[in-house]
């Protein structure tokens, strides 16, 4: 049995799972996880994130590849070996165990006594703060309240990795918050090597370490929230991370760190080769995000003629549509009273920066 | 709240709707059961005569209480059986793909589609003397002389179990089927394994299913008077055919309607055992 402590390590190494059916559900993945990180595994659903959680849990066999925890192979070990902690998205507590034996249901499995046992299970009740609520039954507890009991039933069994299946999906938008804030206070303390599951890209940034994109099984990219929000390596990142406007275009000059893009929409700009070099007359697609885009008075930039302003609150969203007919969005921050833009105004628009421009070659 | 009058509270209709079946219970049930009652109350077979004579005559004969007895055994034994036999059944049904699961809820259902007359022929011709599993065996090398299968408690339990297992497997399909799957792998997670997991999980949640399939298993299964006295024969004696002698070959109307209402109240005493245990067990998951 895999000794239980905080912070192991976590390799993910080539893992490749494919359906009985022959489809590949994960292809050639690589994770390589630090003792104690949170990692948010990010993607759409049917991306193959839950299947990989489920691979590195012990649910399911993978085809081809490794897990290593620590520094054992845990490919052999079944789930109830591996000392992994699950949070499951629909927090499957044990409906007829009392929350105080839903949390020691772990320990009692490991042949521990009832005096500790409880006196483990309160510790744990008090640090997910519901020390008053061992005796109730799951269903007499809030959703909030029942993710804390998944989380302290979960931490009971001191595993050395945390998983957690999308666990904030159930929540409505405030609890959220003071949830992800909760876990992320959790997973300080104990100092646990943590995966977080999930499609929502807020949620993987804000609360992850390095953030892992899928993408029809395969990793699009592993990085830190600024680098894959920033830099994203692929047009699957750019576009799935955030919002962000796409605009084809031709490559005039490119080298390796700067690229000069004429667009369809009638400019030509300086972007960033962002999936590699780019050649010269190739299509690309350049994508800016309404962020990165600014009015200009001059003749830079591309033309375009305003259609709906949006006013978000702490942002304006205008859309503009250009010369080759295509929309773009453009996002201003609200300072003050904000330049009213009429309808069908003809505006210029350029980016803030060149490295704002993320230019990947164009798929068909 | 403006709610539109789409559907009224149940409880706010006439109760005068409930009068036909009410009407119907009265006469086809509830009055038949009064004059079973009253009928048993009377010493004489010409019912002149009140007293309690039948019931101390069969709570002092041997012979009777030995009926009784041995007809809530062959209950137990037969619900123990299908129990042992269909919660497996029932948790395969569980995990398997849909085009197995048509199968197996066909091979569950196939025997409540042909007659019980049939199936206890089949029964007579599997367990004979000169029957399959004898001729098998004995073709086998495996035994010398035919083994007493027919006319024996073994082979009445065997024939009711397959007879009755349906009543047993289909509860147990259901409440197997409203447990979350999470919970065998949140179970296994926290390092369980398969035994805990079903002792501690499994089982418990599905008590409903159990006690259902318990108590339709039992009543039905003691209570079968074909089954049992066609595989149990003349040596085998359970209360229906005991019940039945007594009315129709002896005429004793009055000790047969003490037979009913004694084998009545057994037969809900062991129910309510079974319910009992149920909410004792508090394995009533969900709400």
């Amino acid at each position: 049995m895999v000794e239980a402590q905080g912070g192991r390590s976590l390799v993910v190494d080539a893992i490749t799972h494919r359906y009985p059916s022959g489809a590949l559900a994960v292809e050639n993945i690589n994770l390589d996880i630090k003792g104690g990180e949170i990692i948010a595994l990010l993607g759409p659903s049917g991306c193959g994130k839950t299947t990989l959680l489920r691979i590195i849990a012990g649910f399911i066999a993978q085809s081809q590849g490794r897990i290593i925890i620590g520094d054992d192979i845990v490919d052999a070990l079944p789930p109830n070996k591996r000392a992994v902690g699950i949070v499951f998205q629909n927090y499957a507590l044990f409906p007829h165990l009392s929350i105080s034996e839903n949390v020691s249901y772990g320990l009692a499995a490991r042949g521990i006594d009832k005096v500790t046992r409880q006196r483990e299970a309160q510790r744990l009740l008090e640090l997910v703060q519901l020390p008053a609520m061992a005796e109730r039954l799951p269903r007499q507890l809030s959703g909030g309240q029942q993710q804390r009991v998944a989380l302290a039933r979960a931490l009971a069994i001191k595993p050395s990795i945390l998983l957690l299946d999308e666990p904030f999906a159930a929540l409505d938008k405030n609890l959220r918050l003071d949830m992800q804030i909760e876990v992320k206070r959790l997973q300080r303390v104990s100092g646990i090597t943590t995966l977080i599951v999930t499609h929502d890209q807020e949620e993987a940034l804000s609360m992850a370490d390095r953030v892992a994109v899928l993408s029809h099984g395969k990793l699009e990219q592993f990085g830190s929230p600024s680098d894959v929000y920033d830099r994203p390596q692929t047009l699957f990142v750019n576009t799935f991370v955030g919002s962000t406007n796409r605009m084809p275009g031709v490559v005039v000059a490119a080298d390796r760190a700067e690229a000069k893009v004429r667009l369809d929409a009638g400019a030509e700009i300086i972007a960033r080769p962002a999936g590699g070099a780019l050649s010269e007359g190739g299509r690309v697609t350049v994508c800016i995000r309404p962020e990165h885009l600014q009015f200009v008075a001059d003749e830079t930039g591309f033309a375009g003629v305003v259609g709906m302003s949006l006013p978000l609150g702490a942002t304006v969203v205008h859309e503009v549509t250009t010369a080759d007919g295509s929309g773009v969005k453009i996002s201003q921050a609200r300072i003050g009273e904000t330049r009213a833009l009429e309808n069908g105004a003809a505006v210029r628009l350029a980016p803030l920066a060149p490295s704002l421009a993320n230019a990947f070659p164009a798929t068909l | 709240m403006g709610t539109a009058p789409a559907s009224r509270d149940v409880t706010s209709y006439g109760m005068g709707l409930a009068a036909p079946l009410a009407l119907f219970f009265l006469v086809f049930f509830v009055a038949p059961l009064l004059q079973l009652l009253w009928l048993s109350l009377h010493n004489d077979t010409a019912a002149l005569h009140w007293g309690l004579g039948q019931y101390i005559h069969f709570l002092t004969d041997p012979f009777s209480l030995g009926v009784l007895g041995s007809t809530l055994l062959l209950g137990a034994e037969v619900t123990a059986v299908c129990l042992v036999l269909g919660f497996p059944i029932a948790w395969l049904y569980q995990r398997v793909g849909p085009r197995l699961q048509t199968i197996i809820i066909l091979i569950v259902l196939l025997p409540l589609l042909t007659s019980v007359v049939v199936r206890t022929f089949a029964w007579i011709v599997i367990l004979g003397r000169q029957g399959i599993i004898n001729a098998t065996l004995q073709s086998l090398g495996i035994i010398d002389t035919p083994l007493k299968l027919l006319y024996t408690q073994f082979g009445v339990v065997i024939a009711l179990a397959q007879v009755q297992m349906p009543l047993m497997t289909l509860p147990l399909i259901t409440a197997l089927g409203r447990i979350d799957p999470n919970l065998d792998d949140a179970s296994c997670s926290l390092g369980a394994g398969s035994w805990r997991t079903f002792f501690r999980i499994v089982l418990p949640l599905s008590l409903p299913g159990v006690i259902a399939g318990c108590t339709l298993t039992y009543a039905a299964a003691i209570t079968a008077f074909i089954t049992q006295s066609l595989v149990g024969g003349g040596q085998m004696l359970f209360m229906p055919m005991y019940l039945y002698q007594q009315a129709s070959t002896l005429q004793n109307w009055p000790f047969a309607s003490a037979i009913s209402i004694i084998f009545l109240l057994a037969v809900l005493a062991v129910v309510s055992v079974f319910t009992t245990l149920g909410r004792l067990s508090r394995g009533f998951g969900g709400e």
